[in-house]
């Protein structure tokens, strides 16, 4: 449902993502892993028709992003990095904004914001102004943001960020539940979380992929079968990576 | 099209909801009618005019709205940009300039909320005297044309960054920049140096030649196309302004 071709950015003269081709199916959980400053956000954010590619295309059920925007955009969820909300708002009245947004009235409306506040737990916060919500209820009042149409498509970029272990816990048992019937990508650095959650792992590096596959695949190339030992051979670290640009 | 109208008018709501939800709204209209008021009252030499009109409050007006509509207009992208919730609005399936058009839409329906307000003034002149209220009308329609342009600006430099005093500061100056080139003691200095043609010429972009003619009663098109065009402009640059950052 979710098909990346060749895709790159540059800023300008920094390459960002380069040369990114992956797909994801109806179905599939893609685990999309890499050190800081790999280009997993970049790539998130061209896939969601937030930013335009300077090379390659996206498609998604079908349609490019870039030739028709507005019909892509109804069919993802996306929660960006940081779980950005408008913080003067009540999580009640965020959340009907995001349902007007998708075109969502009436009965459809409110059972759809019951559903999310269910799946987020958000069901004793919400008159609460998000401003004054802990960090792991600002988190989940954005992820409901992005479930309340019930999109086909979701991207969640590092959506168990900032949550405390039970949190992150239920957070990927939701994913990896919602997975079954829905295409979804999300990223981390977090490695148990591919374990976890994940049907497959793309691991990213300076805008390049360096790895493609299921977990177990992944773990099976490593000496000592740790995934982590993997990673770590063949990603760079932050300063490494600066250092040699 | 009337789905493009239906998502202007949820952003719309939002963002005027988001006014009253934080004392700004309250401390704006309160700024607002005490300064108009006092203004009026004292500068404007609302008595001593000896005639029955609102003439000391709209003069005052192009001065106080330098400041206030920056004000009223500068959180409006570049709070978008520092929370981080443009990513999430213009990912929503709207268009950018639904977006754009909804947000200063909101803005400007509180202005002229704020203006509004002002009603007592006109009872005032109405009960002392025998007002020519066509000629008041005609006042608050260039009015909230007048707030309009300056909000469009507002709008603009507030998409250019995400910290509101920069956005506010730009704002003061170019909307200064437009009342200065029409403003008679300098105009007047000016056509000492440069051919009056020139000066002539250039005061045809401000916007006080454009005000006044609201002010005396005359609702002249070329005047109501200049303000749309101010805002138009303005709100165009600002989509283009979103585009680039995002292009990066
Ligand atoms: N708007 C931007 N302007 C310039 N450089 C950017 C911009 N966004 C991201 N980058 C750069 O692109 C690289 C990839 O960033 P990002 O996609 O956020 O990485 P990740 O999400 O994997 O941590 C980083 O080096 C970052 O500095
Ligand atoms: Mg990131």
């Amino acid at each position: 449902m979710i098909k990346v071709e060749n895709l790159s950015k540059s800023f300008g003269s920094k390459r960002a993502v380069d040369g990114v081709s992956f797909e994801v199916g109806k179905g599939e959980v893609l685990g999309f892993l890499g050190p800081n400053g790999a280009g997993k956000s970049t790539t998130m954010r061209m896939i969601t028709g937030f930013i335009p590619p300077s090379a390659g295309a996206v498609s998604v059920c079908g349609l490019a992003v870039q030739e028709n925007p507005i019909e892509v955009k109804r069919s993802i969820g996306y929660l960006p990095e940081a779980a950005p909300s408008y913080t003067e708002m009540s999580v009640l009245s965020f959340l009907r904004f995001a349902a007007e947004m998708r075109g969502l009235r009436g009965e459809a409306l409110r059972s759809a914001i019951r559903r999310v506040v269910e799946l987020c737990h958000l069901e004793n916060v919400l008159g609460q102004t998000i401003d004054t919500l802990s960090k792991g209820f600002r988190h989940r009042t954005c992820l409901a943001q992005a479930l309340i149409h019930d999109p086909e498509v979701l991207i969640l970029d590092e959506p168990t960020d900032g949550l405390d272990p039970n949190q992150k816990h239920e957070v990927r048992t939701l994913i990896r539940k919602m997975g079954e019937s829905k295409a979804i990508i999300f990223s981390t650095h977090i490695l148990e979380e591919v374990e976890a959650a994940c049907t497959r792992a793309i691991i990213i590096d300076r805008g390049r992929i360096v790895a493609n596959g299921t977990p177990t695949e992944l773990k099976a190339r490593a000496a000592t079968g740790k995934l982590e030992d993997f990673f770590r051979s063949i990603t760079r670290s932050d300063t490494l990576a600066e250092g040699a640009a | 099209m009337k789905g493009s109208w239906a998502a202007i008018r949820i952003i719309a709501k939002r963002e005027l909801s988001a006014y009253f939800e934080s004392p700004v709204a309250y401390v704006f209209l309160v700024i607002f009618l005490l300064l108009s008021g006092f203004f009026t009252f004292t500068f404007g030499g609302f008595f001593e005019r000896g005639e029955a009109s609102l003439a000391a409050f709209f003069n005052w007006l192009p001065w106080l709205f330098l400041f206030l509509v920056p004000a009223a207009g500068m959180r409006l992208w570049s709070e978008e940009r520092r929370l981080g919730t443009i990513e999430l609005l213009l990912t929503m399936p709207v268009a950018a300039w639904q977006a754009i058009v909804g947000k200063f839409l909101a803005s400007w329906l509180f202005l002229v909320v704020a203006l509004a307000l002002s009603f007592p003034i006109v009872a005032t002149v109405n009960w002392l005297g025998d007002p020519d209220n066509g000629v008041i009308a005609s006042g608050y329609v260039g009015a909230a044309l007048l707030a309009g342009a300056y909000l469009a600006i507002s709008c603009l430099t507030s998409a250019l960054t995400r910290n509101q005093v920069i956005a506010f500061i730009l704002a003061v100056v170019l909307c200064l920049a437009l009342i200065l080139v029409g403003f008679s003691p300098l105009t007047d200095l000016l056509a000492r140096w440069a051919s009056p043609w020139l000066v002539e010429a250039v005061s045809k972009f401000s916007v006080l030649t454009h005000y006044d003619g609201f002010q005396k009663g005359m609702l002249d098109s070329r005047d109501l196309l200049y303000f749309l065009s101010v805002m138009a402009y303005a709100l165009f640059a600002t989509g283009v302004v979103i585009r680039n950052h995002r292009t990066g």
